[in-house]
């Protein structure tokens, strides 16, 4: 049974991660509040499924389309909206948000709710691992996870776009000095933290299904992924990943179920209160506490 | 041929700023109007309306309660995401009172106030340093949090909630009572925000370290400050939980935390009346939208939207900019 938490715990990890990648990417590397993150996750989960039981498009092109379309309505919203109330953090956060809110609340009232709403599994088939069973979606996922991870510290250390986004965070005004055009890097991270959504979701949804509220689970997932490894570290994804899903499959095996969301929720709470940061943020001490 | 627009104070709020405001009646009506309006309409209004909308008016009392309450906090710099939190201790602390020890409504309602913001107070208390965003985002935890755990631990009737709260005497009453309060708490804090007092608490917003400065102790105003607010949202707590007769999980909900924020953006952040405009406009709005169904919570969301960026200023500040300026566009000198 150990073993088994163990391994299932560990797949947890690389769920909660994947998850947390997009919006870290926007939030947490670049600054940029993308709080309709839930609603991007959803958006092209039931995009991929509308192209491939309504439409009846092949799957890779499904997938390729509402990748595309993620990145486009993510440039747009910063574009139209987030533009124009950047630098007020709460504004950021309260548009943000009321735009996942109508989006996730349009689906809703669509009523798509049910087993039927799901995405295809990659290969139907499962191994067994130190005597528990593992299906190679959950397999996927951990591999995938690692490799996005992967290439996500790659990108901000070695790529010019990569050092901008870090660069605009960090210091606008001094990233502006160095021929860095904010708006346009800004608008890039809010686009590729929605693409990244929109691949999480191809991973994630076949363990179950697609539902509007998922889109807040996922947000908030992401939002204790990112609090908790602090703000603007990719070393910080990974360690909370693992606290996180390795506390809640934990608690869910020896304590009940019902404690689940509490762990995570209080770990938030306990890093926000300590070390608002998170464990490895490198942020400015006097902007978050006084 | 380049345009302005220039704003110039009308005739009659000069004349009106002083003593002389007294010599005729006009400019006496000209000042007296904003404060009387509001007064007559929460008055008349109960008896106007019919048995539907008069429930309808209760929530929009409560809603605007809560949004005023948001308001003070924001004005103190500290940006709630979460006044579910206020509205669930205060319906908890009334409920728990009136099931297990049968005080009367008239003993509860109060108490549970009073209670209810030294409580919130002191769970908050830990992250009075938080500045910002993170602040906001404790806010938005912590009643997630509280749900969970009384669905995990079963106090207080568990997912069941406790029912069979004693109901106020009548509708009348309920309306009469909520209407009393929503007009003593806006006329109260907005003297309240006009006072030395109340000059410090946004002195914090504006700029806390210069506050400190000063040699004021902050965090003991921004405890205050957070009393006073929880105080006004676990009142409506109290009070919807002897109108509902039932108290449960659903007082921890996203709306209780969603609807004073927009209420507060739409009418304007920052004079409390602004606060109290946007609920008048927004529940009825919703009310009305009620055979849309879900769809009232899309229109919120895109509300929320347009209002934060075409119009951040509110309803309330557009308005009495008009009744008090003058606008015409001029030549821009070269």
């Amino acid at each position: 049974m150990l073993v088994g938490t163990t391994i299932y715990a560990l797949i947890n990890t690389a769920i909660l991660a994947l998850m947390a990648i997009g919006f870290n990417l926007t939030f947490g590397i670049s600054g940029v509040a993308n709080f309709a993150y839930g609603a991007f996750y959803v958006f092209a989960a039931y995009g991929i499924w509308g192209m491939l039981n309504l439409l009846h498009i092949p799957y890779l092109l499904a997938v390729l389309i509402a990748v595309l379309a993620n990145l486009i309505l993510g440039a747009l919203i910063y574009r139209f909206v987030l533009l124009r109330v950047r630098g007020q953090a709460l504004s950021e956060v309260i548009a943000t948000f009321g735009i996942g809110l109508a989006i996730l609340e349009l689906f809703s009232y669509f009523g798509w709710v049910g087993f039927e709403y799901t995405l295809p599994v990659f290969m139907d088939r499962s191994f067994i691992i130190a005597g528990t069973y593992v299906d190679f979606q959950r397999l996927a996922i951990l591999g995938f996870s690692a490799v996005l991870i992967a290439c996500l510290w790659w990108f901000t250390h070695h790529t010019s776009i990569g050092l901008a986004f870090r660069g605009i965070a960090q210091d606008e005004r001094t990233a502006l000095t160095f021929g860095i055009d904010s708006d346009r890097i800004a608008m890039l991270s809010v686009s590729f933290g929605a693409g990244i959504a929109a691949l999480a979701a191809l991973f994630i949804i076949p363990l179950g299904s697609i539902a509007p509220g998922e889109g807040y689970d996922v947000l908030i997932k992401a939002l204790a992924v990112c609090i908790i490894g602090g703000l603007g570290s990719t070393g910080g994804v990974i360690a909370a990943s693992f606290i996180v899903g390795f506390a809640e499959r934990f608690t869910d095996t020896y304590i009940g179920s019902h404690w689940t969301m509490i762990v995570s929720l209080a770990a938030i709470l306990l890093v926000l209160t300590i070390k608002p940061s998170g464990l490895f943020g490198k942020q400015k001490e006097l902007e978050e506490r006084i | 041929m380049k345009k302005r627009k220039e704003r110039i104070d009308r005739g009659i709020k000069a004349r009106s700023s002083d003593i002389f405001a007294l010599l005729s009646w006009r400019e006496m009506l000209y000042l007296a109007a904003p404060r009387l309006l509001p007064v007559i309409v929460c008055l008349l209004l109960p008896l106007l309306l019919g048995p539907y909308w008069q429930k309808v008016l209760l929530s929009v009392a409560v809603v605007a309660l809560l949004a005023i309450s948001w308001d003070i906090l924001a004005q103190t710099g500290m940006v709630s995401l979460g006044q579910a939190l206020f509205f669930g201790v205060g319906a908890y602390c009334s409920g728990a009172m009136n099931h297990y020890w049968g005080l009367s409504p008239v003993l509860t309602i109060p108490i549970a106030s009073l209670l209810g913001g030294l409580i919130c107070t002191l769970i908050l208390l830990p992250v009075l340093r938080l500045r910002g965003i993170y602040f906001s985002m404790v806010t938005l935890i912590i009643p997630l949090i509280l749900v969970r755990i009384v669905e995990a631990t079963k106090i207080f009737g568990g997912t069941e909630g406790l029912s069979g709260m004693t109901p106020l005497p009548s509708t009348w009453f309920e309306l009469y009572l909520s209407m009393a309060v929503l007009l003593a708490v806006l006329f109260g804090f907005r003297r309240m925000m006009d006072s030395d007092y109340g000059l410090v608490l946004k002195g914090i917003n504006d700029n806390d370290r210069s506050v400190i400065n000063a040699g004021i102790n902050i965090y003991w105003f921004k405890a205050q400050s957070l009393f006073i607010a929880g105080a006004i949202g676990a009142f409506c707590g109290a009070f919807m939980t002897h109108v509902y007769m039932f108290v449960g999980m659903p007082v921890f909900a996203l709306d209780y935390s969603i609807l004073p924020i927009a209420a507060a953006v739409v009418g304007g952040p920052g004079t409390l009346a602004g606060a109290t405009l946007g609920a008048f406009i927004l529940v009825p709005m919703s009310e009305a939208l009620r055979g849309f169904g879900g769809l009232r919570i899309v229109l919120y969301g895109v509300f929320l939207v347009v209002f934060i960026v075409a119009l951040p200023e509110g309803i309330f500040h557009y308005i009495q900019r008009k009744y008090h300026q003058i606008e015409r566009w001029v030549e821009v000198d070269k």
